[in-house]
């Protein structure tokens, strides 16, 4: 947890730069997270370097964020995180990525990580966020008749009363 | 073996069809062990193409996550991986610890150190026992549901409740160990090499179990980076990253373990990575339990966060202030408008959290890193070109949770 | 002199005399003629349920160490645990349904045979427990009957065991030979459908009417909240 005198990850900064360009990400930190921030335009670019060049060749962690309302937010309304490790070294780092409504849309990690399939599934599922090129974007943990999208900020945590419509069984009946 | 249907271009949609058979295995089937449900299209017995469907115990832990405060919320995530609840909160608590900046006891991590050892030993008991009994040899099952009893009995004397203890707090635990658990800890690692001798001695020869577990489901090394696979299922193909090596958390590095790996990547190997696991973790809890520190146990109560113990709260005003201050739902101390990803070693793998808070007490989001759901995704390429029966196996080995799977 | 069973049953077989099947015959021949042939039946069901385990979640495991050997089921005849429907009179519920396994447990209940009865076991199963969410069913009574509830999330392994005890009481008292299951409990589940018919929007509103305490946060304002509840 201690922070290196050294930034460990200043050469991933710096071969990121010099194949992209500057100017295509920024970069936060806290505590030992080191995060990038990246437009959803040039997201893509961003992971292949990163996993070809880089070394982080291991997705470990994908999921969505709604900021809605969030005390003091001004940028767009959903963020992605892709947490990245490199297995050598055990570096982390995580690119997130924004995306606002209306239709949000991503591009897909599917076809850099097999891992990714069912991450995004679940976000398009959670939050409603599209990601072109997936292959099989369908629901996945809700019913594939449900039409809200339940971890938005704006659905209640106890539904829209969904978990009422069902037919009763009486003991009569069955 | 003939080739495989699908994948022959001149044969038509429509005569595939024809052909195949679709068979519905779940959601409630006595091999998914919980809740899984495939949709399995087969070739005689053989299965050309396996679906997942999966959803069917999706209860909303993350939402629920968003109205609960750090020390609430405890309850929610011990029902994740049902089967090593206290995993569980001491990955929920390392996370929102670190989110806050709190340093832990000596105490406190070896105690956290012991819990989550234990129940990782659960775990892979009651998964290598399960897993067996799915093959047909139920005494192994029976053995091993034993020792859990007595690692529920530890559980029992130290919180008061078998199953879902609920027993960490930010900055410490519920209350300290005493002597009474000290000595079921050490009931547990007496009786527990006899109980693996046993399990060995009655798996490891059985010839029906091993030629169902042998080149079973084979995952290699490439596909387990790939499909981003943590844990025995990645370390039994030859990915040897293990959290507590290689991120040390809490007090990690204070014991001598070593993280066993294989490269088959079978069903075997995994049976093997998990009972060698055992092994090694009651080598950390026997290393932890004997050197365990004195003092508090808490972190003190000017770190703001933590909940103090009920003699505090009736015999200072320090402690009662503190006491209404995080209990109250209008009060409450701010935290930091920041977001952090930590993680642990689960028993089944990378066990982390994605976290974010607005400044209130209640998280603003609290995404789980869960490896059950990470693992399951590969078991439509690791059952292709299998027989039905291999199914029983290869969904033994993965150690699905299906709460943890669905959320 | 051969002796046959009684009429009440349907058909007579003839025994050898004074074998030990003839002095069993005989005492059951007394028993019916003394108490009727529906305790006897009663006795026979209650000592040999078959339960159907639907373990969805964490109560599965402890239905798991009730089957193991610290407690050991099989002491109340209850040991034949059978995953199919049509093989069991006696449905577990152990843990939380959520909607998209409701359809399935509906379809489970009407595919066991008649005698059959029913467990709703933990606190998930019987009410939503601690999940009150938008995809946890709040309580499996809503829509399959039930006959006996078990407290606890999860409860203790002695208190399925009390509960197995507490349903083959009743199942001594209530069941007949035509397997009609139980009077008094269909009276009940007609008691709780008139109370459940309500103005539409109404029935639901107590249960949603604590948003605003604990500290809870209404991202999207309280406007939003069981607007379509009414459906």
């Amino acid at each position: 947890m201690t922070q290196a005198a050294t930034d460990p990850h200043a050469a991933t900064f710096s071969t990121l730069a010099g194949l992209l360009g500057e100017g295509v990400f920024s970069t936060s930190t806290f505590k030992d997270n080191v995060r990038l921030h990246v437009s959803p335009g040039r997201l893509i670019e961003v992971l292949t370097v990163l996993k070809q060049r880089c070394g982080f060749e291991f997705l470990s962690e994908l999921g969505g964020v709604d900021y809605l309302e969030y005390p003091g937010r001004t940028r767009s309304r959903f963020e992605v995180h892709y947490v990245l490790l490199n297995l050598d070294t055990t570096e982390r780092l995580i690119v997130k990525v924004g995306v606002d409504d209306p239709n949000p849309t991503l591009p897909s990690a599917y076809p850099l990580w097999r891992g990714a399939d069912w991450m995004e599934r679940e976000i398009f599922d959670m939050y409603g966020i599209e990601f072109t090129g997936h292959p099989d974007l369908r629901r996945i943990l809700m019913p594939e008749e449900f039409t809200a999208f339940p971890l938005r900020k704006d659905y209640p945590l106890r539904g829209r009363g969904e978990r009422h419509n069902f037919p009763k069984l009486s003991r009569g009946e069955s | 073996m003939p080739a495989n249907l699908l994948d022959e271009p001149e044969i038509g949609e429509e005569s595939k069809k024809q052909y195949l058979w679709t068979l519905n295995f779940g959601p409630q089937h006595p091999a998914t062990h919980t809740t899984l449900r495939l949709v399995l299209d087969l070739d005689g017995e053989r299965i050309v193409r396996a679906t997942p469907y999966i959803g069917y115990l999706h209860s909303g832990f993350e939402k629920l996550g968003e109205h609960l405060n750090f020390n609430q919320y405890v309850t929610i995530v011990d029902r994740k991986n049902y089967i090593s609840p206290p995993m569980n909160e001491v990955a929920w608590h390392n996370a929102v610890e670190k989110l806050l900046g709190i340093e832990l006891t000596r105490r406190c991590q070896y105690i956290r150190v012991i819990i989550g050892e234990l129940s990782r030993i659960s775990d892979h008991l009651l998964c290598a026992g399960a897993a067996a009994l799915d093959l047909g040899a139920f005494t192994a099952f029976l053995f091993a549901f034993n020792q859990r009893e007595l690692i529920y009995d530890v559980y029992e004397e130290m919180s008061g409740y078998r199953f879902h203890p609920g027993y960490t707090r930010v900055g410490g635990v519920m209350q300290d160990f005493n002597d009474r658990v000290i000595e079921r800890v050490r009931a547990v690692l007496r009786s527990l090499p006899k109980a693996i001798a046993d399990m060995e001695k009655l798996l490891f020869r059985n010839r029906i179990f091993l030629d169902r577990m042998r080149g079973v489901g084979v995952l290699s090394k490439a596909d387990a980076i790939n499909f981003s696979c943590t844990g025995p299922l990645a370390r039994a193909s030859g990915v040897t990253y293990d959290l507590r090596k290689d991120e040390p958390y809490l007090a990690y590095r204070d014991f001598d373990f070593s993280v066993p790996y294989a490269t088959e990547g079978d069903c075997y190997a995994r049976f093997q990575i998990r009972m060698e696991e055992i092994v090694q973790s009651m080598g950390i809890v026997k290393q932890a339990i004997e050197n365990l520190p004195g003092g508090p146990v808490n972190v003190p109560i000017a770190e703001k966060f933590p909940m103090p113990d009920k003699g505090t709260i009736y015999n200072s005003m320090e402690g009662l202030i503190q006491h209404f201050e995080l209990i109250m739902p209008n009060r409450g101390y701010e935290t930091p408008k920041e977001e952090i990803y930590a993680a642990i070693e689960g028993p089944s793998g990378e066990l982390g959290y994605y976290l974010v808070t607005d400044g209130t007490q209640i998280a603003w989001r609290t995404r789980t890193r869960p490896p059950s759901f990470i693992h399951f995704q590969v078991f439509p390429m690791m059952i292709k070109d299998h027989l039905i029966s291999d199914i029983v196996a290869v969904l033994g080995s993965l150690n699905i949770i299906a709460a943890e799977l669905d959320r | 002199m051969a002796v046959g069973l009684p009429n009440k049953v349907g058909r007579s077989i003839d025994l050898p005399e004074n074998t030990i099947l003839t002095r069993l015959d005989a005492a059951i021949d007394h028993l019916v003629d003394k108490v009727g042939v529906n305790p006897i039946i009663n006795a026979a069901r209650k000592y040999s349920l078959w339960p159907m385990p639907f373990a969805t979640a964490c109560c599965g495991i402890e239905l798991m160490a009730v089957g193991a050997s610290r407690f050991d089921i099989s002491r109340f005849g209850a040991e034949v645990m059978r995953f199919s429907p049509r093989q069991c009179d006696l449905l577990i519920v152990a843990g939380r349904v959520s909607m998209k396994m409701l359809p399935v447990l509906q379809r489970i209940w009407l595919q066991m045979p008649e005698p059959k009865w029913s467990i709703s076991m933990g606190a998930c199963a019987s009410t939503g427990g601690i999940f009150d969410t938008y995809a946890v069913v709040q309580g499996v009574d809503r829509f399959i009957p039930v006959d006996v509830y078990i407290p606890g999330c999860p409860p203790r392994p002695e208190q399925i065991l009390r509960a197995l005890m507490d349903l083959q009481e009743k199942i001594q008292k209530g069941g007949s030979l035509s397997g009609k299951g139980l009077p008094e409990l269909s009276e009940r589940e007609r008691m709780l459908e008139d109370k459940r018919i309500v103005p539409i929007g109404t029935a639901l509103s107590p249960e949603r009417g604590d948003e605003d305490r604990f500290g809870y946060r209404l991202p999207g304002g309280s406007s939003l909240l069981g607007q379509d509840e009414s459906k």
